[in-house]
């Protein structure tokens, strides 16, 4: 389908996931780089949007809904895992786990 | 051709708005003010969505990450924030620089929206069909049956280890006691 709109979504995914990849690279915050993994997955969303309207299909919002719900479950674990980690360490700096050693 | 030429507009102009609310959120010291952003790209990528076609998905996008996802980042921010440095933290989050660039961002994709309900012929997706919610509803009940209990399965899953991992040890169960059991 030559519609450039579609280019450009999946464009704008690429552009939004490497951002995503970056925050989470360069945040030593456990809060910043779960919301940059939101980011992340946000961008996958809309590539698969984009993908199921060039193709006129419904796959593309039936992997658009498997995608926010794995959003869902991943953001309420890692919350609660950063909140573990302010508990112990009384910060959310992931530097600190470096002595996981049980 | 005004019509594409509208069509364009409010495209382009939402792509613009996401990459840069995205950009200035990674780089934000402030978790609130990140998250101030984190909602306009939220937003600016659910009218993509229904340019593209995908009206539903739009819907879910506005209702599951402007509205539930960034409930749970508020609350953990607010459970980080207790003791000492909250009130000087509170009194940090005042000033106008905080807000003021999101609702800029904010404005425009108000403006975006007025454009494009306004106009003589309303936005539509451009160029592609669009896949009604009614064919979503039964591809996901017929032959992707499988995706829905998955998905319960996942949700039920993070419900669980969610509570499991953040519940408040009790008192006399604390470090001692696992070494003991560790150790045992």
């Amino acid at each position: 389908m030559d519609n450039q709109y579609i280019d450009h979504a999946i464009i704008l995914a690429g552009i939004l996931f490497c951002l995503g990849l970056v925050g989470v690279m360069v945040r030593r915050n456990l809060l910043f780089m779960m919301i940059s993994i939101e980011v992340m997955l946000n961008a996958s969303a809309l590539a698969f949007i984009a993908a199921g309207s060039a193709w006129n299909q419904a796959e593309g919002q039936i992997m658009f809904l498997a995608v926010i719900t794995l959003g869902a479950a991943e953001v309420a674990v890692g919350l609660g895992l950063t909140l573990l980690l302010f508990r112990h360490h009384n910060s959310v700096d992931v530097d600190q786990l470096n002595k996981l050693r049980g | 051709m005004i019509w594409a030429y509208l069509y364009n507009i409010v495209f382009y102009a939402s792509c613009g708005v996401t990459v840069v609310a995205t950009l200035l959120m990674i780089s934000r010291h402030n978790a609130v003010h990140a998250l101030l952003y984190l909602i306009v790209s939220s937003l600016s990528l659910a009218i993509i969505f229904y340019l593209l076609g995908a009206a539903f998905a739009a819907a879910l996008e506005v209702i599951v990450y402007a509205g539930a996802v960034m409930i749970l980042f508020v609350f953990v921010v607010m459970m980080l924030n207790q003791g000492q440095r909250s009130a000087a933290l509170e009194a940090a989050w005042l000033p106008a620089r905080g807000w003021i660039m999101p609702s800029i961002l904010a404005s425009i994709l108000l403006a975006l929206l007025l454009l494009g309900m306004n106009s003589e012929h309303p936005l539509q997706p451009y160029g592609v069909h669009g896949v009604a919610v009614k064919d979503v509803g039964i591809a996901l009940f017929g032959p992707y049956v499988l995706v829905v209990e998955l998905a319960s399965f996942l949700l039920l899953s993070g419900l669980i280890g969610a509570f499991h991992i953040a519940r408040k040890m009790p008192s006399h169960m604390d470090q001692n006691t696992l070494d003991e059991a560790g150790n045992g």
